[in-house]
């Protein structure tokens, strides 16, 4: 066979919602498009925290795209939302059901595997009809460049790809976008990382516990000191049969506070505000992980170069702001107006123009002002100063803070609630951790039911996990404790003095002296990027159809 | 182009579905019959043909009523456009040389004449390996055995073919032979897709195939001697020269090593085994 290249008019790279709205609108404009996705199955390596919003000021949405979503992608729709704020058994929870309705048509809970699999199919018939289609367990490793430009991709499995345009919805660790260095791995302040358990519960039992109707759904969040001070929160999300329970945090708190992000999630899966919902027969069905880019930080303003577009968690654009967690709505819209973009640019007969477009439609479309908004620019970063963090605290937890907390609760949920309030939150310790304490602590009341819930141990979370890892992935550059250690804990798959994880730490007796290092051992990976950031990794994914494989997602 | 591949239903050996009676004799009736698994690879490799050349793939057999499901299982598992079974009383008993003048026969009476005749690399129960090359001499067509990697060359109207030498996996050297060509597809066989657009074609074709193995009966075509103007005298038992003189079964191997029964449903059950285990863990 020949290593000429083969041509499309369009490569999306990965079929997540940012993939799949681009490829649906390429198709609908007569694009030719090839669609490359790395898992077994669309959703396979996929995982959210799991709410879908359809936010009435975008331009596009998925059941827009897809009419059919939400009665065949979708779990339940969320009609019930509360912040809980925790200090020991102590809980005040807020009603946030204004802040959530806010530009919101509809919520509902997803798991992606069964969301992701669904929409490849839509994708797979729609872009067969233009020539392509879409193709699973083909792992894009990077850009196809002639004379410097990019021209397309190359894979692991195929020979390369030309194409007038690259999307690449590839996902947080993008290849692509590090390939053509727009995206890196440095900092860990511009990311978070959640974890999540996907707990079994019978739909009738949900509507019981939560006391929701079988249509209906609730959506619980968590803040304050059940964390070990570690910056971020928890939530809750009913799906038809299951939960999903997870954690969020800053990166760079984890690594600092060298948390243990399992423990971390048992800490509210243990806490008895959980007894209520949680029975004895707490039966786990998956423990999954993933990196969160901050879009605040790392929303890319320019996210495109020559014929690449970038979408999505590939772009950075994921907006966490406080209790508002919104990726999968932006990366629609994103991957429909870089189709957008394309198909003005074709109309155009200058399809380089693409790129350009798709960054001028974002702005125009009020995206990038949802992805970064104004008031953390002005207020938000200003209260990560440190000199003013460390003020806000201290007035937080004095006693005439307190006194404001206690004069000004019904104040307080409403500022909550307050959509403009929330886009200014700073990410420090005060709105996380501080005030949601002080909060139940003046306000709270004791809860004292007792929780019984006991949690797998990470052995058995890795063990019911699908691996076929295939070929190791990660290269581990820097073995010392010092340069690669903070992995040890971070990485949500180890921990220290845990033999089965990916990484762990030894001292090692070398010609008299002795040093810390630090192993590798990427069998239980499950591609979240922890230690491309907090690690000196040489970071890929594993070929196509290869690594852990999510069932739920 | 048309391909045509040979399979043969045999006991399904694996573990959980083949049945012994007490003397160690298969039991063909609790036992159910499949397709033989090495045939599977010369499928594969005649759908890579099919995939990357077009054209059209049969699938034939010989043997009782029965096997229009091992011809269907083809169909379903890897691909098929149509599906040959040559059955009647007559063939019945063949050894291989009968069998070899029997699909040869059938191979011959197809519409369109193949351009590549398929085998999979001896069968799950015979183990003799004859049939294909036998079919082959029938034929007076050169064969490439032992194949590994395949390309066809339509404009040249040649097959260019990856092959061990004697089965040895580590020489392989690669030949070249004219169309018509007979192939025996080796369990190495490796289908390779390195175009996007032969993956999207596979792709389309493993659904279309599936949903024919669904309504098979509708492309299935079943030929007797008569069909085949074969005389009777030639093929079955009659026109069979191997004489089986006796089946010797291998005895069990007997078992003298004492064995220790631990239940393994807990965790803790398993600390016995890791006692035992451990001395030999250093290698000792």
């Amino acid at each position: 066979m020949t290593d000429a290249a083969e041509e499309y008019e369009a490569v999306v790279v990965g079929c997540g919602p940012g993939g799949a709205a681009a490829a649906a609108t390429l198709a609908r404009n007569g694009v030719e498009t090839l669609v490359l996705e790395r898992g077994v199955d669309a959703g396979s390596k996929n995982v959210s925290g799991g709410l879908i919003y359809a936010e009435e000021s975008a331009p596009y949405t998925i059941d827009g795209l897809f009419p059919d979503f939400r009665e065949e992608a979708t779990e339940r729709p969320v009609t019930e939302n509360i912040i809980h704020n925790i200090a020991g058994d102590k809980v005040k929870s807020f009603d946030i059901g204004d802040l959530h309705h806010h530009d919101t048509a509809w919520a509902d809970a997803v798991l992606r595997r069964k969301m992701d699999s669904w929409l490849a199919k839509q994708v797979h018939e729609r872009t067969r009809e233009t020539g392509g289609g879409l193709l699973t367990e083909v792992h894009v490793t990077g850009l196809l460049r002639e004379r410097g430009e990019i021209v397309g991709v190359t894979t692991e499995e195929l020979d390369p790809i030309k194409a007038d345009i690259v999307v690449a919805a590839d996902g947080v660790n993008s290849e692509l976008a590090r390939d053509a260095g727009l995206m890196d791995w440095e900092e860990p302040e511009e990311w978070f990382q959640g974890v999540k358990a996907v707990v079994d519960m019978e739909p009738e039992v949900i509507n019981d516990r939560f006391d929701v109707a079988p249509d209906d759904g609730a959506a619980h969040l968590f803040s304050g000191d059940l964390f070990d001070g570690v910056r971020g929160g928890g939530f809750l999300y009913t799906n038809e049969s299951s939960l999903s329970i997870g954690t969020v945090f800053h990166l760079d708190s984890i690594a600092e506070e060298r948390a243990e992000p399992h423990e971390l999630l048992d800490s509210l899966l243990t806490h008895p505000l959980m007894a209520q919902w949680l029975s004895d027969e707490y039966d786990e069905r998956e423990y999954s992980a993933k990196l969160v880019p901050d879009s605040k930080k790392a929303a890319h303003p320019s996210p495109h170069e020559d014929r690449l577009v970038l979408v999505g968690d590939a772009a950075g654009q994921m907006q966490a702001q406080g209790p508002i967690i919104k990726g999968m709505n932006h990366a629609v819209t994103a991957g429909a107006l870089a189709a957008e973009a394309f198909a003005d640019a074709r109309a155009r007969d200058d399809p380089s123009q693409a790129g350009d477009l798709y960054e001028k439609k974002l702005h125009d479309e009020g995206v990038m002002d949802k992805l970064r908004p104004t008031g953390y620019k002005v207020f938000g970063q200003l209260g990560e100063l440190g000199p003013v963090d460390d003020l806000s605290n201290a007035i937080a937890e004095s006693a005439v803070g307190r006194f404001g907390v206690r004069a000004a609760a019904g104040l307080l949920e409403r500022a909550y609630a307050s959509p403009r309030m929330v886009s200014m939150i700073p990410d420090t310790k005060l709105p996380y951790v501080t005030l949601p304490t002080v909060i139940a602590e003046e306000l709270g009341e004791p809860v004292t039911d007792e929780n019984t819930v006991s949690p797998p141990d990470l052995g058995d979370r890795i063990g019911d996990l699908t691996y076929d890892v295939g070929d190791p992935h990660i290269e581990l550059v820097d073995k010392s404790f010092e340069a690669s250690g903070t992995a040890v804990t971070a990485c949500p798959v180890s921990a220290e003095d845990f033999g089965g994880g990916c990484y762990r730490d030894e001292m090692v007796q070398t010609n008299g002296s002795e040093e810390h290092l630090v192993s590798l051992d990427t069998q239980p990976c499950v591609e979240c990027g922890t230690c491309a950031i907090v690690a000196d990794t040489e970071w890929e994914h594993p070929a196509g159809g290869k690594g852990v494989e999510f069932n739920q997602g | 182009m048309h391909t045509v591949v040979m399979t043969k239903g045999v006991p399904d050996f694996r573990e959980g579905q083949v049945s012994f009676d007490e003397d160690g004799h298969l039991e063909r009736g609790k036992t159910p019959t499949v397709m033989n698994p090495n045939d599977k690879h010369a499928l594969r490799a005649a759908f890579q043909t099919k995939v990357r050349n077009g054209g059209h793939v049969s699938l034939m057999s010989m043997g009782p009523p029965g096997y229009e499901e091992v011809l269907q299982e083809g169909m379903r598992d890897v691909y098929a456009d149509d599906l040959y079974l040559l059955s009647d009383r007559e063939m019945g008993a063949a050894d291989t040389w009968a069998t070899a003048m029997t699909v040869a026969t059938g191979l011959q009476n197809l519409d369109e004449q193949p351009d590549l005749v398929f085998a999979g690399f001896k069968t799950a129960d015979g183990e003799t390996g004859h049939t294909g090359p036998q079919t082959c001499w029938c034929l007076d067509w050169p064969m490439i055995t032992h194949v590994l990697s395949l390309d066809i060359d339509e404009d040249a109207g040649t097959v260019r073919a990856k092959r061990l030498v004697d089965g040895d996996i580590s020489e392989i050297e690669t030949v070249e032979a004219p169309m018509p060509c007979f192939i025996v597809a080796d369990p190495e066989f490796e289908p390779t897709y390195r175009k996007a657009s032969h993956r999207l074609k596979h792709k389309d074709l493993r659904e279309e195939t599936q949903q024919r193995a669904e309504e098979y009966e509708e492309h299935l075509t079943v030929w007797d001697h008569e069909d085949l103007n074969l005389d009777p005298d030639y093929i079955g038992l009659d026109g069979s020269p191997t004489i089986v003189s006796g089946v010797d079964p291998i005895p069990k191997a007997p078992s003298e090593r004492e064995a220790t029964m631990i239940e393994a449903d807990e965790r803790e059950a398993l600390e016995p085994v890791l006692d035992e285990l451990t001395p030999y863990a250093a290698g000792d």
